[in-house]
C-alpha cells in the first residue's frame, strides 16, 4: 500500500505545483476510470488525460474507492498524455474480499493487479471537428495475487485487452445543456476487470463487448450521467454482471476533480447485489 | 378547390416562417446592448489574459470590438450585417493554436456569465461559433 500512499500524496501536491490554465477546455480531460484511463470511471472515453492541448503535456493522478456491502475496490494511478494525442497510465488496484475471505476462510484476503495502458486518439475531437473524437486503447494487465483465481478456473493471470471508444460533446444537446455521449467497445476476457484472472473454465477466448456513457453538464463545473459496461462470463463457478453506475462528477478547476456515484455491479465472485459508492478524486494538469 | 385553398395556406405559412427571422437567442443575449456588453467584457479579459494578450498587442481593438459585435449580433439572428472580413482572412498570419481558441472561448463564457446569459444560451452561442474553429487557428 506504499505505492497508493504515495500515489495520493501526489495527487494532493498536484494542484499547487502544475501550471494548469493552458490547453483544453474544463473538464474535456474526464475524469479517470478504475483501470487509470481518462473517461468516466467504469469506461474509459475517447478524451486524454489531463488539459494538454496540441504540442502541450497534460496528466493527471488519481485515487478512486468503490465500497460495496461484501467487497471493498481501492484503485490509484497516474497518467500522462502528450499533443493531445497518446496517454500512457499505470493503476494499481487493490480488491478487499472482505465478508467472502472470512466466510470461506481464504487464504487471502485481497486480490492486486496493475494495469499499464495506452490510448491514441485517431482522429476527431470532443468538440470542434466534424468527427467524433475516437481512440483506440490497450490495457495490459498482471493479476498479482494469483492463487484464489487458478482455483476458482481463471486460466491466466496476466493478459492484453482493447478498446475502441468514440465521444462527444454536443453543444446545447440536453435541453440546451452540453450533452455528453460516448460509445466504445472492448476485446477482452478479464474475469471481474481482470482481479479474477484472465479467461476461465467456461470460456478462455476474449468477448466483444459494449460500453458506454451519457452525461449532461449543467455548466462547466457539474456533470451528472450514467455509464455501462458489458462484462464477459468466463467462470462456471460464478456468474459476472455487467455494471452500471449513476455519476456526478465536480470540475472546480482545472487541477481538481471529483466524482461521486451510485454504482451496480451485481453478482461478484457469488455475492450478489453488490450495489454501492464510488468516491473518486483527480489532480490534473 | 379546398385542397388549393390548403396548399395556399400552408406556402403563406411558410414564407411566413421564412422571412421572420429566429432572434430568441439575440434577445437572450440582450440584443445590442447585451451583445456589446459581453463582447467588451470578453476584450477586457484578453487584456488580462497573459495566455492570448499578445496576440490582440497589434491590432486595431476598437475595430475588433465593432466587428465582434457585428459578427455575434448576425450569429445570433439579430438584425445586423457583418461588415468584417472572412475568419480566415482576419486571423491570418496570427498562427493561432488550438489552445488560443480555447483561451478565448473560456474568456467569452466568463463575459457572458458576468452579463447573466443563461447556461443554454451560452451554449447556443458557442455552438454557433465552435465550427468556426477551423476558420481560425492556424492561419
Amino acid at each position: 500500500m506504499t505505492a497508493l500512499r504515495t500515489l495520493l500524496l501526489a495527487a494532493c501536491c498536484v494542484p499547487m505545483t502544475a501550471g494548469a490554465d493552458a490547453g483544453r477546455l474544463l473538464a474535456t480531460g474526464g475524469a479517470t476510470g478504475i483501470e487509470g484511463a481518462a473517461g468516466g470511471g467504469i469506461t474509459p472515453w475517447a478524451v486524454l488525460a489531463g488539459y494538454g492541448e496540441r504540442g502541450e503535456w497534460g496528466g493527471d493522478v488519481f485515487a478512486t474507492r468503490v465500497e460495496t456491502g461484501d467487497y471493498r475496490l481501492d484503485v490509484a494511478g497516474v497518467a500522462f498524455a502528450f499533443d493531445n494525442r497518446l496517454e500512457l497510465s499505470f493503476a494499481r488496484q487493490r480488491f478487499d474480499l472482505g465478508n467472502l475471505a472470512r466466510d470461506l476462510s481464504l487464504s487471502e484476503n485481497s486480490l492486486s493487479q496493475d494495469i499499464f495502458g495506452i490510448k491514441l486518439r485517431l482522429f476527431g475531437d470532443l468538440l470542434y471537428d466534424r468527427l467524433p473524437q475516437v481512440s483506440l486503447g490497450a490495457q495490459h494487465k498482471r493479476q498479482k495475487d494469483f492463487l484464489i483465481p487458478s482455483l476458482i478456473g481463471a486460466q491466466r493471470d496476466e493478459d492484453t485487452e482493447a478498446y475502441l471508444t468514440a465521444s462527444r460533446l454536443i453543444l446545447g444537446g440536453a435541453f440546451g445543456y452540453n450533452l455528453l455521449l460516448n460509445g466504445g467497445i472492448r476485446y477482452s476476457r478479464a474475469n471481474e476487470l481482470g482481479l479474477l484472472g484472465f479467461g476461465g473454465d467456461r470460456r478462455d477466448s476474449r468477448s466483444l463487448l459494449k460500453e458506454g456513457s451519457a452525461a449532461v453538464l449543467f455548466n462547466p463545473n457539474w456533470v451528472l450521467g450514467v455509464e455501462y459496461r458489458e462484462k464477459p462470463d468466463n467462470l462456471s463457478f460464478a456468474g459476472e454482471s455487467d455494471w452500471a453506475d449513476l455519476f456526478l462528477g465536480y470540475f472546480p478547476n482545472k487541477r481538481f476533480a471529483v466524482v461521486l456515484a451510485y454504482a451496480r455491479l451485481g453478482e461478484i465472485a457469488t455475492l450478489d447485489n453488490q450495489d454501492g459508492a464510488y468516491l473518486s478524486v483527480q489532480g490534473s494538469f | 378547390m379546398h385542397r388549393l385553398v390548403l396548399l395556399f395556406c400552408l406556402w403563406l405559412a411558410a414564407c411566413t416562417q421564412q422571412a421572420i427571422e429566429d432572434d430568441s437567442l439575440y434577445r437572450q443575449l440582450g440584443g445590442e446592448p447585451g451583445i456589446t456588453r459581453i463582447v467588451e467584457g470578453m476584450l477586457l479579459r484578453i487584456a488580462r489574459d497573459p495566455r492570448i494578450v499578445e496576440h490582440f498587442q497589434t491590432v486595431d481593438i476598437q475595430r475588433v470590438r465593432d466587428k465582434l459585435i457585428e459578427r455575434f449580433c448576425v450569429e445570433a439572428g439579430g438584425p445586423c450585417t457583418y461588415t468584417g472580413d472572412s475568419m480566415e482572412e482576419s486571423h491570418k498570419g496570427l498562427a493561432l493554436t488550438p489552445s488560443d481558441f480555447n483561451a478565448l472561448v473560456e474568456d467569452l463564457q466568463a463575459a457572458m456569465t458576468d452579463e447573466g446569459v443563461s447556461m443554454p444560451a451560452q451554449n447556443r452561442l458557442l455552438a454557433r461559433l465552435a465550427p468556426m474553429r477551423g476558420q481560425v487557428i492556424d492561419r
